[in-house]
């Protein structure tokens, strides 16, 4: 079943087209790699599919299980399930991660037509999750990402991204920042939540990560649009010959 | 005519913004009549049984009063009040003394239930955790008095308190019954000559609160005023007085509502703290009177006079106020620090959304050796709204070792609206030690974009990013007003953006 479908999409900021014609699809419980050099557009597409303000769609559609994603609010999406691991996670002084996690997956659990968690219920299974991702009590008492290393922020996002069961998870540069200590229990988080219900888009800059989170698909993007497809022998090549080859032929 | 009525009702009703406690309670009232002169003064005078000092208190005040001009300087900008378009005093009919609570009106009673007001003497707060390793907390209890209009209707709790010895009563009461203790301390922190509104208040003034703690008391609960504005064109004037005797202790809440109204009502209360040697008073504000609606109509003039002197060495007065309500804001409470070693406190949350036009602030003078004060303020201006810091610090040239920190926050939700700081300070000694920081923030889109990608909606983001930027000063505040703030906090914020 397709999940996730991209139609020549146009996308401009302040009147420069930064997305120029991109076409991308997507079926349920596939792991899709999407592979590009700085500045290709691959933090703008995660953004506008999550529905970003500030990005001015000029052309094409993005259809999600067959509805008009573009016309819908962030939080909608995000109660249908899209959620967005961020390439740079904000913080949020003041506001304890345990609050905002809690607050968050009642909204969408809300908006879901499911009850609120009781609080044990709610204590028992972050904690769970926590714990696998090395995330310690201390964090959660710690205001959103306050104070956060790069890889806490990073596994952070993991730690939603379980919490939430979202139907499609867009991880833009998920490993950046890491060493390999925090690659390795980042991507086994992600890993554990492959499943045949689970869409997983992985934006990456690098190929090591693939060696961690192998997709089924890798796209490589460049100026702005899917300049090449393939399966996950792609990365390698890609690996190995660099993306000048693709920088002109976009 | 009666549909149109009822139309005008039902706009009025979708145009009421968020505000909770906007109703009116249908009773019939006692009025002076409208307009201030010399015979209104007499006619509040003689309603309360008032002795004669206090009614040439009043008097003097008055002719005081007539001699002034109202101030200019703070940074709101609102229509000339009429002074002689106002009642002065309201009181709910029929009026006799009452013995218990079961005797003030029912419709009362339920609105001060609307308000979530505890009137009847119930502990409340069962689900209170109990302190770490120790038995069952004893059940917490709050004393309330609340004012309706002019009066006080229901003092709680009356017999608990005064077997430890503490008064809190009507201030009507106490000038019946304590009248040594109410000519010692009235008009010492705040004179009657203070200013344009504390003048007006002081002939004026109906009701309030008063409240002495013996020496060496601790009291034995939290001592509660909550304020009502429910007639029409009425001004509500109140005074409270609070005195800590040596070596005792006070903590004091106070809530305030008013219905919705297209006229603007007038509100100018007085209060005064004192606290003794090595005495400390907490008093916690939440300020919540109709703001006015969406276009800036109605709502409240806010126009308040609060001071605490500490007059004893080692004493502590400690203010917290958040401050959601009121067209008009102007509001400084303030901490003179005589004794040696006193301390002041002054943390406040202030927000204004809508046409609401907040300045606060406070003033921390220092005249004792070695005294400290601590200000935390947090601004939040949204809508169309002006929100303005202003305090003073000021060390005399004998207060030697004065110290003072000051951090004031604001932050700015859309691009209409206003923050400001104005601080003075004025160290005339050289030994003092004066901090001040400030910031100003937007609520950044970003953030604004991961709370809704998380599913979010924009007012519940909003709520939490304020409530996360106000947690220094929440914290502050005695748990069961803290929940109760944050809901404020929220609710007060909706139609903020967008
Ligand atoms: N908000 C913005 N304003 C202006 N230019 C932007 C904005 N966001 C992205 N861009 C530009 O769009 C291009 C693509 O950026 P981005 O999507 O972040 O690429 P990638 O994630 O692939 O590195 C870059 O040239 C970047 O400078
Ligand atoms: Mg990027």
């Amino acid at each position: 079943m397709t999940l996730l479908e991209i139609q020549d999409l146009h996308v401009g900021v302040d009147s420069r087209e930064i997305i120029r014609g991109l076409d991308l699809m997507v079926n349920a419980g596939e792991v899709h790699a999407i592979m590009g050099p700085n500045g290709s557009g691959k933090s703008t597409l995660s953004h506008v599919i999550a529905g970003k303000p500030g990005y001015e769609v000029t052309g094409g559609q993005i259809l999600f299980r067959g509805e008009d994603l573009l016309e819908m609010e962030p939080n909608e999406r995000a109660a249908k399930g899209v959620f967005l691991a961020f390439q740079y996670p904000v913080e949020i002084p003041g506001v304890t991660t345990m609050n905002f996690l809690r607050t968050a997956l009642n909204a969408q659990r809300k908006a879901r037509g499911r009850g609120e968690l009781s609080t044990p219920e709610f204590l028992k299974k972050v904690r769970e999750v926590a714990g696998s991702l090395n995330i310690t009590r201390d964090m959660l008492k710690r205001g959103v990402n306050v104070g956060f290393s790069g890889g806490e922020k990073k596994r952070n996002e993991v730690l939603q991204m379980a919490l939430f069961e979202p139907s499609l998870c867009i991880l833009d540069e998920i490993d950046s920042g890491l060493d390999i200590d925090a690659l390795r229990i980042v991507a086994s988080g992600i890993n554990g939540l492959r499943s045949p219900e689970r869409t997983m888009i992985v934006i990456t800059h690098y190929q090591r990560l693939l060696h961690y989170i192998v997709p089924d698909y890798v796209h490589v993007m460049s100026k702005g649009r899917v300049v090449k497809s393939g399966g996950k022998e792609l990365a390698l090549e890609l690996e190995a010959c660099g993306y000048a080859q693709f920088e002109t032929a976009a | 005519m009666v549909a149109v009525q009822e139309t005008v009702e039902h706009v009025r009703r979708i145009d009421v913004d968020q505000y909770r406690y906007g109703f009116e309670t249908l009773i019939e009232s006692d009025k002076a009549p409208k307009g201030l002169s010399e015979d209104t003064v007499r006619f509040i005078s003689a309603k309360k049984n008032e002795p004669a000092w206090m009614l040439e208190w009043r008097l003097e005040a008055y002719r005081r009063w007539l001699t002034m001009t109202e101030p200019t300087w703070a940074r709101v900008d609102y229509r000339k009040i009429d002074y002689q378009d106002i009642y002065y005093y309201a009181a709910p009919k029929p009026k006799k003394t009452l013995s218990s609570i079961d005797e003030i009106d029912p419709e009362i009673l339920k609105t001060y239930e609307k308000l979530g007001i505890p009137l009847r003497e119930v502990a409340i707060l069962e689900g209170v955790e109990p302190p770490p390793g120790g038995e069952q907390a004893p059940n917490r209890k709050i004393a309330v008095d609340a004012v309706f209009d002019s009066v006080s209707v229901a003092t709680t709790f009356q017999k608990e308190l005064k077997a430890a010895g503490v008064i809190f009563m009507p201030i009507s009461e106490a000038i019946r019954e304590h009248p040594e203790l109410v000519q010692k301390y009235l008009g010492t922190v705040v004179p009657t000559s203070d200013n344009y509104f504390a003048t007006l208040n002081s002939a004026v003034f109906s009701d309030g609160s008063f409240v002495y703690v013996p020496p060496g008391v601790r009291c034995p609960m939290e001592l509660s005023t909550y304020f009502r504005i429910n007639e029409r064109n009425t001004g509500q004037f109140e005074r409270t007085l609070i005195i800590a005797d040596k070596g005792s202790y006070v903590s004091y809440l106070e809530g305030c509502t008013a219905p919705q109204r297209d006229e603007n009502q007038l509100h100018a209360a007085v209060v005064e703290l004192v606290t003794l040697d090595d005495a400390e008073i907490k008093y916690s504000t939440v300020q919540n009177w109709y703001p006015g609606n969406s276009e800036g109509k109605g709502g409240i003039y806010n126009f308040v006079t609060k001071r605490g002197d500490c007059r004893g060495k080692n004493s502590k007065i400690s203010w917290t106020q958040v401050e959601t309500g009121s067209a008009i804001t102007w509001k400084y409470p303030s901490c003179i620090l005589r004794g040696d070693n006193s301390s002041g406190e002054f943390y406040s949350i202030a927000i204004s959304n809508g046409f609401q036009q907040v300045d606060s602030g406070t003033k921390m003078i220092h005249l004792g050796k070695n005294t400290s004060s601590r200000i935390i303020s947090k601004g939040i201006a949204a809508g169309k709204s002006q929100n303005t810091y202003r305090g003073l610090v000021s060390a005399h040239r004998k207060a030697t070792g004065a110290r003072n920190y000051t951090a004031c926050d604001s932050l700015l939700i859309g691009d209409k609206c206003g923050a400001h700081t104005v601080p003075y300070v004025e160290a005339k000694n050289s030994s003092a030690t004066f901090e001040h920081e400030a910031t100003t923030s937007k609520i950044s889109e970003d953030v604004l974009f991961y709370c809704l990608q998380r599913g979010l909606s924009e007012q519940q983001a909003i709520g939490l990013v304020v409530n996360g930027f106000a947690k220094d000063v929440l914290q502050k505040l005695p748990m069961e007003f803290a929940a109760e703030a944050q809901k404020l906090i929220s609710i007060s914020l909706e139609g903020s953006v967008g």
